[in-house]
């Protein structure tokens, strides 16, 4: 075991508690007992600990793997378009008033995640280079941006509108073990189906060419990329709505810490992911808020936004 | 032995017939979109042909399994790129990805492959703090990692400096004469003309000729594919072309 993935199994294993007894009311083993506390520490707050160490860890490991994939330290999941297409998903199930039918929501936005893998399927074809399979994400993105916005302004009444707004901000409140469920088997068939491609993406390291020679099927590699991000981001997006910036920043906060091949940093980021989404998570609980708690989209958003613009400068400087 | 049968690829290659063999270094060799870096992806399974067939001791390229033939055909691209800043013992080790053998027995062959490149002094270094050779002998290093049976090189010795040139060229008759086959594409004739043992000229997409140096590389095929009056001088070996 390497020393950075020592730090983060010690850091996550003192995380965890500590994110389990903290929050609007903090349970401390020191102080009187708090009512329910059974009841806030097993149907509130275990259910989202878990599913923020889920999220984080496939989104931190999907981004390692994006990196790796399309050879650029700026790439994130979010290029194939999936979290878009799942978000619109999500969003017309609000529109369509099913939302309130208990696993209803999860599975719209798992079919909008579908779709925009089949989509790419069809604009790329098995021959689709990576470029061109890029370029499909964004276009798909876009598309899912579109006709997420018109969803929004042709919304049926402003109680859709809000619940629309608010559940695309990305957020682990009131999520319990229904969605646990729902999400911890496929994130982890995902990010099995990455194990599995990791050696490719090492091999993609030296360029398309050289990894055919060394046994790379770009075909069946891109198949595996597609399918892997595509489980891993739209179970993320059904059950907690977008949460950006965790695929982007985690590879290059462990990659230093790495032998740099994107099969080293796979681990690390999973790791790392998921101790950022818990900590991110722990700090929404917390931080005093008029009118609720800070949503984790947002609230990483707020963080990623200066960390990408602090790589984007640091690139600059290299170039230069 | 390694053979090319009536490769045609549109645009490209137009019924190309060779055939090579191990033990030896073979110069591919013409002038700007002749066709010799798509000649040489196609010898390595790279590009499919539209007719024509490449065979390896027999059998079709083409029905290899992919990790089969990568354990057999060392492919150097053109583009020395590597997309992360890896160590020199990091980006050698990513030769092994088509053998199926432990990390230890990796990192022997790892080791070795190092001491015969004289790269173990660099062994922990960073592609960023290489000069041109070092980048050139450690990607050449990645290649012989998986100890291929063949060694297929895209202008490996260009953007190197004269004596990296040389080092390198005598690299690879090392190798050949290890019995591995070596084939290489080469702009410098002079090189081609004192370190290969075969040579493949290349114009328009067709073979112009092919034999030994002196017979592939005469003043008079140079004068009719390069459109060049030119002379060699000097012993065999040794010559450099005079235009």
């Amino acid at each position: 075991m390497t020393r950075p993935i020592r730090f983060l199994l010690t850091a996550l294993i003192l995380a965890i508690p500590l994110s389990l007894l903290a929050g609007q009311v903090w349970i401390s083993p020191f102080s009187p007992p708090v009512p329910n506390a059974t009841a806030i520490l097993m149907e509130l707050r275990l259910p989202r600990a878990v599913l923020a160490l889920t999220l984080g860890a496939g989104l931190g490991a999907a981004g390692a793997a994006m990196q790796g994939y399309l050879r650029n330290p700026l790439a994130d999941p979010g290029l194939f378009g999936i979290a878009p297409a799942a978000a619109l998903g999500a969003v017309l199930s609000f529109y369509t008033g099913y939302a309130a039918q208990g696993i209803t929501l999860p599975l719209f936005a798992l079919i909008g995640a579908g779709g925009a893998m089949g989509l790419l399927a069809l604009i790329a074809g098995r021959a689709g280079g990576i470029a061109l399979f890029t370029l499909a994400g964004m276009m798909v993105a876009s598309l899912a941006g579109a006709l997420t916005s018109l969803a929004i302004s042709l919304s049926p009444n402003p109680f859709a509108l809000s619940e629309i707004v608010t559940w695309l901000m990305g957020a682990l409140a009131d999520r319990g073990w229904a969605e646990v469920r729902l999400a911890a088997p496929l994130t982890f068939v995902g990010l099995v189906v990455l194990w599995r491609a990791a050696p490719a993406l090492d091999a993609l390291a030296l360029g398309e060419a050289a990894a055919r020679s060394l046994g790379v099927d770009p075909a069946r590699l891109l198949w595996l990329m597609v399918a892997a991000i595509g489980l891993i981001v739209g179970s993320g997006v059904a059950v907690a709505g977008m949460i950006g910036f965790v695929g982007l920043m985690v590879p290059h906060m462990v990659r230093p810490f790495t032998d740099q091949r994107p099969s080293s940093t796979l681990l690390p980021s999973a790791l790392a992911g998921a101790l950022l989404l818990l900590l991110a998570d722990c700090l929404c609980r917390i931080m005093p808020l008029k009118g609720g708690e800070l949503r984790l989209g947002i609230s990483l958003s707020l963080a990623g936004a200066p960390f990408f613009l602090r790589l984007l400068l640091k690139m600059r400087r290299e170039i230069a | 032995m390694l053979e090319a049968h009536g490769i045609t690829i549109p645009q490209r290659l137009h019924d190309v017939t060779a055939q090579l063999h191990p033990g030896r270094v073979t110069a591919i060799c013409g002038p700007n979109g002749a066709g010799k870096s798509t000649l040489l992806a196609t010898l390595a399974g790279l590009a499919i042909p539209a007719s024509g067939t490449v065979t390896l001791t027999g059998q079709l390229l083409a029905e290899l399994p992919p990790e089969n033939r990568a354990r057999r055909i060392g492919y150097l691209p053109q583009a020395g790129e590597v997309a992360w800043n890896l160590s020199v013992r990091t980006l050698v080790g990513l030769g092994r990805l088509p053998h199926r053998t432990g990390s230890v027995e990796n990192a022997r062959i790892v080791a070795e492959v190092l001491a015969a490149l004289d790269l173990e002094p660099l062994a922990d270094r960073p592609l960023s703090t290489l000069s041109g050779g070092e980048r050139a002998r450690t990607l050449l290093a990645r290649v012989l990692a998986t100890q291929p049976q063949w060694i297929l090189a895209d202008e490996p010795l260009a953007a190197l400096d004269l004596a990296h040139q040389r080092n390198l060229a005598h690299s690879f008759r090392t190798l050949a004469r290890a019995g591995r086959g070596v084939v290489l594409v080469v702009h410098d004739l002079a090189l081609a003309m004192n370190h290969a043992d075969h040579v493949i000229v290349l114009d328009q997409g067709k073979v112009a000729a092919q034999g030994k140096p002196e017979d592939a590389l005469s003043e008079a095929v140079i004068a009719k594919v390069w459109n060049l009056k030119s002379r060699w001088l000097g012993e065999p070996g040794h010559r450099a072309l005079a235009l």
